[in-house]
């Protein structure tokens, strides 16, 4: 019954990406028809600069299963070095997140490009997987006030 | 309550297919706060954007979503509509449900589902929106060109040309760049100081050129349109406003043995110089390294030991105690030209990749030369009168081989690139040579001939086949010295065998690379280079002249090994962005930049640490009585170009960036 149950859970992701080549690869995956899971909501944001961890958490507490965090591959940032910036956050959040009881495995950080539609299919389909496989993530839900 | 009007879009089949699109427009019309709700066959046709005008108008809409396409393809389109029936433009959003949902996915409850959630999030988000109005900001008409060569003297004429002001800069004491040291150009075979040299002339005579030679860019603050640059202008000893360039100080000067940087270091000079006799300015130079006064005085001699300049200038325009001065010059645009330097293969080297090719004796061997040199020694102009000679012993050479790719194409230097020009240069020299030696004989090692150009492949060819180059394809092992001759070990890949050639000189064609101190110039303008220093285009394609900071352009070979049509083509295109910017009275800007709450702001200027642009400023607090409060960051405008790492960085969260506040953010995470 219990594995059952696991099959049926179709988690819940928020992806943060930067506009100009992750969600730019994203609109190409699409021009390009690649099918993927559908459990990713994108939030689009200038650069991953701009991406405060905060973000991460409160999507957790609303109920995200899994977070990605994409943008532009080192040297291509839009913004010279926003994504550098984002790199150093998110080196020192996986960490922090470890000791807030948030496995690491329910975030992706990736770099994809405005020419990278099938790594974005991948990305989404490999965090949507495994998330999948690490069953719902309530923790923070439940810590919710409203 | 805010009234939001949703309105989603079929785009013929592609969304409908997969999504429900009434049941979309259906669930969000029923959210708190979204005062209408339709669905469309085609939102973006014209009928489309008058549902949108009409129910602006009619329901008194204070936000619009549209859920279609992607925002990169219509937000345009959708913020004109809202624009155009009075709504602010920025209280328009777009949800993406075609590219990132329906043409994803086949489960049509699921895409359904997403594309609800999608939406709602971006209701949500344009709920926060706040009117936003575009920056204006003023335009000086002035521009500032770093580097006198070709590049330079190309831009700054065109930019004068069209009613421009123009600062020249040009870091040595002449402008004219390598241009000015070559001998003859291809593929026409046209003199190139014949060509140069009066372009040089119009650039100092011209009314709306200010050339300060001898000039370094110090720092460079302000932003597009707004520069401020301060400029050290080196002390050249002499007053540039009482000299008339007599040239006597230089006919007096005791020491005529220095070597001179214009000939190569085949040539010598006086220590008070001009670098060539049609240098323009026309004005010397006192070189203190070289000059004995100062030799003496840093020696501590309680007298002068020489001064003969000084008695010989009847203008008394000779001034030892001049000292480095500064000038700074509001412009509202920059273009970089600071050309090139050939990768000289000698011992010292600035990093220890660069160090090698001891097995071709460079700096050891007195004849093996490079190409630059070679310029020198063909020049009518040069230490030679024109006349090849080697450099050892003044000999005519009989043999000289020239080698292509040193350092090019070579990925164990870290200099992975064609330097273009080589293959074109080396084939000019032959031609130069077989001129006058006709006896000569010309040997080139090449890897591969690339002389893709109008008239390139017939110029080489021409060599070859018409001029009598011998070109042996293969690379050269070694060059020994053997006596009166050099001895080059190559191989001729073509027939397989071993080739041992007895050469009077050897010629190496080495790599093209940016100019010295190129990096410190980039960072001071915030613009970004590759790994081998030159400077990086907007756009390798589609902005070949722009640079990552607005109103910063960039021409000629700093930014890749160019030759001069190139270069001259590249200046012509930045002149005319130049111009096209001075053609604004003002200039409008994205207003999605950050701004900060200067009561909540508490001063760590973790903001200012993290800008890409330098755009954070400090500013001063003061209260009624004038005293200092306390110091905030502030945002210049102009500067900023909306990433947001402020924003993200900030302890305080006391920055925003428009468009997309944490209020903003918050509200879109929460909605999903």
């Amino acid at each position: 019954m219990a594995t059952e149950e696991t099959k049926a859970f179709e988690p819940k992701i928020v992806a943060f990406v930067c506009n100009w080549c992750t969600y730019t690869g994203a609109d190409l995956a699409g021009t390009s028809r690649l099918q993927m899971s559908p459990n990713v909501r994108v939030v689009r944001l200038p650069c991953t600069g701009r991406i405060d961890p905060l973000f991460l958490i409160k999507a957790f507490e609303r109920g995200a299963d899994g977070v990605i965090v994409s943008g532009c591959h080192p040297a291509d940032c839009h913004y010279t070095a926003g994504n550098y910036h984002a790199r150093r956050r998110f080196a020192v959040f996986r960490e922090i997140a470890d000791m807030m009881g948030v496995d690491n495995q329910r975030m992706t950080f990736s770099w994809v490009s405005a020419s990278e539609g099938n790594k974005w299919r991948d990305v989404v389909n490999e965090t949507t997987e495994r998330v999948r496989n690490l069953g719902p993530f309530t923790e923070y839900q439940s810590l919710s006030r409203d | 309550m805010p009234r939001i009007g949703v309105f989603v879009c079929h785009c013929g089949e592609n969304i409908g297919r997969t999504v429900d699109c009434a049941r979309v427009a259906r669930e969000l019309g029923e959210l708190p706060g979204v005062a209408h709700a339709v669905d469309y066959k085609y939102m973006c046709s014209d009928p489309g954007q008058r549902l949108v005008k009409q129910a602006i108008a009619e329901k008194g809409l204070d936000g619009v979503v549209v859920a279609a396409c992607s925002p990169r393809m219509h937000e345009r389109t959708f913020r004109r509509a809202c624009s155009a029936s009075g709504l602010n433009p920025y209280l328009c959003e777009m949800a993406n449900i075609r590219e990132h949902c329906s043409w994803i996915h086949e489960d049509r409850q699921a895409a359904t589902a997403k594309a609800i959630d999608l939406t709602r999030a971006i209701v949500e988000k344009v709920k926060r929106n706040r009117p936003l109005e575009p920056i204006r900001i003023p335009v000086e008409k002035r521009a500032l060109v770093i580097g006198g060569g070709i590049a330079g003297i190309q831009a700054a004429l065109d930019i004068a040309e069209g009613g421009g002001e123009v600062v020249l800069v040009e870091k040595e004491p002449s402008i004219g760049g390598h241009m000015s040291q070559l001998s003859e150009t291809f593929p026409t075979l046209d003199c190139s100081q014949c060509i140069l040299t009066p372009r040089m002339v119009e650039v100092y005579q011209h009314p709306r050129i200010k050339l300060l030679a001898f000039s370094e860019v110090e720092a460079v603050g302000g932003y597009i349109g707004n520069f401020e640059v301060k400029i050290r202008r080196k002390a050249r000893c002499v007053d540039e406003t009482k000299c008339n360039g007599c040239g006597e100080c230089q006919s007096v000067c005791p020491n005529k043995k220095v070597p001179s940087e214009f000939d190569q270091e085949l040539g010598r000079r006086t220590a008070i110089y001009v670098p060539f006799p049609q240098a323009v300015p026309n004005i010397p130079v006192l070189d203190r390294e070289s000059c004995a006064l100062f030799k003496g005085r840093a020696k501590g001699f309680k007298e002068d030991a020489c001064g003969k300049c000084k008695q010989a200038c009847g203008r008394e325009a000779i001034d030892f105690e001049q000292q480095d001065s500064f000038v700074t010059e509001k412009v509202g645009a920059i273009v970089v030209a600071t050309g090139f330097q050939l990768y000289s293969i000698g011992k010292d080297q600035p990093t220890p990749q660069l160090k090698g090719y001891g097995e071709y004796g460079y700096g050891e061997i007195p004849d093996v030369i490079d190409g630059l040199q070679f310029e020198r020694l063909a020049s009518a102009s040069g230490p030679t009168g024109g006349v090849i000679k080697r450099p050892s012993d003044g000999k005519e050479p009989k043999t000289i081989v020239f080698l292509q790719c040193i350092g090019s194409r070579d990925a164990a230097k870290g200099i992975e690139y064609c330097s273009k020009i080589c293959c074109m240069y080396v084939a000019k020299h032959t031609m130069l040579y077989r001129h006058k030696v006709h006896d000569g004989r010309a040997y080139v090692f090449y890897m591969d001939i690339r002389a893709a150009g109008k008239g390139y492949d017939e110029f080489t060819r021409r060599a070859i086949e018409k001029e009598g180059a011998i070109y042996l394809r293969g690379r050269v092992s070694k060059l020994e010295r053997a006596g009166d001759v050099i001895k080059v070990y190559g191989a001729d890949t073509l027939s397989g065998e071993p080739v041992t050639i007895d050469a009077d000189m050897v010629v190496l064609a080495t790599a093209v690379r940016p100019q010295p101190g190129i990096e410190s110039l980039a960072q001071k303008l915030s613009i970004s280079y590759d790994a081998h220093g030159f400077i990086n285009e907007a756009h390798p394609k589609l902005r070949p002249v722009e640079t990552s900071t607005a109103g910063v352009f960039v021409a000629g070979a700093c930014q890749a090994p160019r030759d001069i049509p190139d270069s001259v083509a590249m200046a012509s295109a930045a002149a005319t962005k130049v111009l096209g910017l001075f053609s604004n009275k003002e200039l409008e800007r994205e207003p999605t930049v950050a701004t900060v709450n200067e009561s909540l702001c508490t001063g760590c200027f973790h903001c200012e640490r993290v800008c890409p642009y330098g755009a954070v400023e400090r500013r001063e607090l003061k209260d009624g009585e004038g005293n200092l409060n306390k110091v905030a960051a502030h945002v210049n405008k102009g500067v900023c170009q909306g990433c947001g790492t402020c924003q993200a960085t900030c302890p305080s969260k006391s920055v925003e960036l428009q468009g997309f506040t944490d209020e903003q953010i918050w509200a879109a995470i929460n909605a999903l």
